[in-house]
């Protein structure tokens, strides 16, 4: 009887997912979607990714949309997780989706560039930082790649003279962690630092880092570099903090969040150096208006992600705008594919004036690496401080 | 007696027959559905993970329902079969081997692989009983995820390189390519899972567990879970049908794993899909399906499955109703006063009573 029932279920629910799936007619809009984790571990990012392109969205509808047309923006979650994004991804596809801006994660996002390079769908990635993410020619990204942070940060350790005997400890289950990780190893060589001790955790082993903290006190490292998200390194300095190990503490974009961590003691984040491309503090009129806007729509002092997606909404715009330059306009009747095709050219034209670009604004090559530099930032009094 | 005996021998076939038609049928609607176009984007990329699903709870099923052992390590095995058949693709991916074969031989070398470890897991793991088999796969599903973690294998002209430290170890010559990098996993193995594909294996997992069930093999293995003391006294040999068991269902999720390997173009361990998180995901399909019951397994991997993305018009919500979706469906199903209520309004049995009347 029950299989009877199962069954009468199952079709039930075959239906209501088939009445679901009508053609609808197109409303006169941009359709704009996005993926990001907005549930599970790193649901801050995606987020925090949400909110900034929301906020971007709205500014431009107000102002009259893209060469006159709205934009539609629908977020998906894909729970940081491969096989939810590209779920993610076709849902967006079912809604009429005609460009990308996403995902969030790396991970996912290699699993979702396959899709839209095989659909010729324009993607622009606020966030996904490995390079893994780019080989396809329809895709762009608004953070710098995996290496080139991981080079920076030696880099910048190294001109600096900010310590000689550095330690690790970084995420071996994880690819943004583990390939910054690679490179940093790799350029510190160069940069005549000493790795006194390099220690992996994974995802299953994140709740307790004495043991790589005490071996790096025990090796005298007088800067330790986590190159991790910042629910771990909260629990490192809150350890550390325990332990009375107080090095440098140098870290990546990942640690940006850290200050609206619930339950951390942000007092002793004090002193982290990060690599960000963005600042809350920046006193242009641009970081300004974001960061004041934002916090009243959400409560937040929002992050390098939110400010991200921001950009990755203007440089959509931007493109679309030097497209319809060059004799495509795209409206939105255009097909995602020849919308692609169309952006695909015009990315490499165009320079944004984002609020993450610094003075030179934001350009990309080619293969979708965006050309910016890295700004590094020191947390004082509970915020960041351009170095 | 003889007379029963045959009864009984058709009900089993035609129990049978019933699941190899809803899966066809199933299967044709689909069909149908692709090519009037009134499948959307959504459903279409969910087909294949339906079917791996399904696959993989089959063989779980086999396992918890008929040898009546604990597995909690079904997604090491999934694990092991997606990472030695990307491996496997990978490695011949530039010899000019023909596609379809290749693939062929992926399904073969991931089902081998997984039935290998699962023979090896069994020796020592099946002298165990209840918890203590639960917990020991566990830890073997963790142990194999994590290994492939720290994993790095490279392949240049001087042949294959190992190291579990990092990339830079393994010494490659200039020509040399990563296959399996560590945290990272392998990247870009083809898509060659389809839809057809996966009901091609769903059958065929159904007919090798059907026939396992019903051949004189199967019967010891569930005399040996229904009392192994009178099973041993009749002079069965537990540890060989144990392992034949367990061997058979790590097999047919190490298929799942292969189509999961081919179906992105990521491949990871990561405790969302290799985890125990996933070995438990696909106990509950079992569970919720019945145990014993490879046709209920089948319904609801592809419900449970299905479920979180038909929810996404709940936005934030939709792992919350999730949740309690899954606890309303396991009541629902399970329960002993919901099973009672189900037979006093059973369709099935209505219509038999209005017959018996109409007889009368």
């Amino acid at each position: 009887m029950k299989k009877v029932i199962s069954v009468l279920l199952t079709a039930a629910m075959a239906f209501s997912m088939l009445a679901g799936c009508g053609s609808e007619e197109k409303k006169d809009a941009l359709y704009i979607g996005g993926i990001g984790p907005t549930t599970g571990g790193t649901a801050i990012y995606g987020t925090a990714v949400k909110n900034g392109a929301q906020l971007a969205v709205d500014e431009i509808n107000a102002a009259g949309g893209i060469s006159g047309y709205q934009i539609e923006y629908k977020f998906e979650d894909d729970q940081n997780d491969a096989e939810k994004a590209v779920n993610a991804y076709n849902t967006l596809k079912d809604w009429g989706m005609q460009i990308l801006m996403g995902t969030v994660t790396t991970l996912p996002c290699v699993g979702v560039v396959d899709k839209t390079g095989a659909d010729n769908m324009f993607q622009v990635t606020p966030s996904a930082s490995s390079t893994d993410v780019i080989k396809g020619d329809n895709v762009f990204q608004i953070c710098f790649t995996d290496p080139n942070q991981g080079t920076k940060s030696a880099q910048y350790i190294g001109e600096n003279n900010l310590a000689k005997k550095v330690a690790i400890i970084y995420d071996s289950s994880d690819v943004y962690s583990s390939g910054i990780e690679e490179k940093f190893v790799e350029e510190a060589a160069d940069q005549g630092l000493e790795i006194v001790s390099a220690e992996a955790f994974t995802a299953d082993s994140k709740t307790d880092f004495s043991t790589q903290l005490k071996k790096a006190q025990d090796a005298g490292a007088e800067l330790v570099f986590l190159p991790i998200y910042y629910q771990e390194s909260s629990i490192i300095l809150t350890q550390a903090d325990a332990m009375g190990f107080d090095p440098i503490f140098f870290s990546c974009d990942g640690m940006d969040g850290i200050l609206t961590m619930e339950n951390f003691d942000t007092s002793l984040a004090e002193g982290v150096m990060l690599l960000t491309p963005f600042a809350a503090d920046a006193d242009d009129e641009a970081t300004k208006k974001f960061v004041s806007t934002y916090k009243e729509k959400y409560g937040d002092t929002p992050n390098q992600f939110a400010a991200d997606a921001y950009d990755a909404v203007y440089t959509i715009k931007a493109a679309i705008e030097q497209a319809a330059a060059d004799g495509t306009e795209i409206t939105p009747k255009t097909a995602s594919s020849d919308i692609c095709d169309a952006l695909k050219a015009a990315m490499t034209k165009i320079n944004v004036n984002g609020l993450t670009g610094g003075e030179d604004g934001l350009k990309w090559a080619e293969t979708g690496e965006v050309n910016k530099e890295p700004k590094a930032v020191k947390i004082e009094n509970g915020v960041y401080v351009g170095m | 007696m003889r007379k029963t005996d045959m009864k009984k021998m058709k009900k089993v076939t035609k129990d049978h027959l019933v699941t190899y038609g809803m899966v066809l049928a199933a299967y044709v609607i689909v069909q149908i559905m692709l090519a009037s176009g009134s499948l959307s984007s959504l459903m279409q990329g969910l087909l294949v993970p339906l079917t791996i699903y399904s696959i993989v709870a089959i063989g779980l099923n086999l396992c918890v329902g008929y040898l009546g052992e604990l597995s909690l390590g079904h997604a090491g095995f999934m694990c092991v079969g997606a990472f030695s058949s990307a491996f496997f693709t990978k490695c011949m991916e530039h010899t000019g081997m023909h596609e379809a074969l290749r693939f062929l031989l992926a399904i073969i070398v991931g089902t081998l692989v997984a039935a290998l470890f699962g023979f090896l897991i069994g020796i020592p793991v099946l002298r165990l009983r209840g918890d203590y088999l639960a917990i020991v796969t566990l830890a073997f599903g963790e142990i194999i995820k994590n290994i492939m973690n720290v994993l790095y294998v490279g392949k240049d002209g001087n042949g294959f390189h190992f190291s579990i430290k990092d990339a830079a170890s393994l010494n490659m010559a200039e020509d040399g390519e990563m296959i399996i990098n560590g945290a990272k996993g392998i990247t870009g193995t083809p898509h060659q899972s389809t839809f057809t594909i996966g009901v091609l294996l769903i059958l065929v997992s159904l007919f090798v567990v059907f026939h396992l069930v019903d051949s004189r093999s199967g019967r010891a293995i569930m005399a040996i879970r229904d009392n192994r003391i009178a099973a041993e006294s009749v002079g069965i040999n537990i540890t060989k049908f144990k392992l034949l068991g367990f061997t058979i269902s790590a097999a047919i999720a190490g298929t799942g794993g292969v189509l999961y390997a081919h179906n992105l173009s990521t491949l990871t361990a990561l405790p969302a899909n290799f985890g125990y998180n996933m070995s438990i995901m696909i106990l509950v399909f079992v569970v919720l399906g019945g145990m014993g019951s490879f046709r209920g397994s089948i319904i609801s991997a592809v419900l449970l499955t299905m479920l979180p993305e038909v929810l996404r018009g709940l936005s934030d919500y939709r792992m919350l109703i999730y949740a309690v979706v899954l606890i309303a469906m396991m009541l629902f199903n399970w329960a002993p006063k919901a099973i009672e209520w189900r037979e006093r309004h059973s369709i099935r049995d209505k219509i038999k009573n209005g017959r018996t009347k109409e007889v009368r």
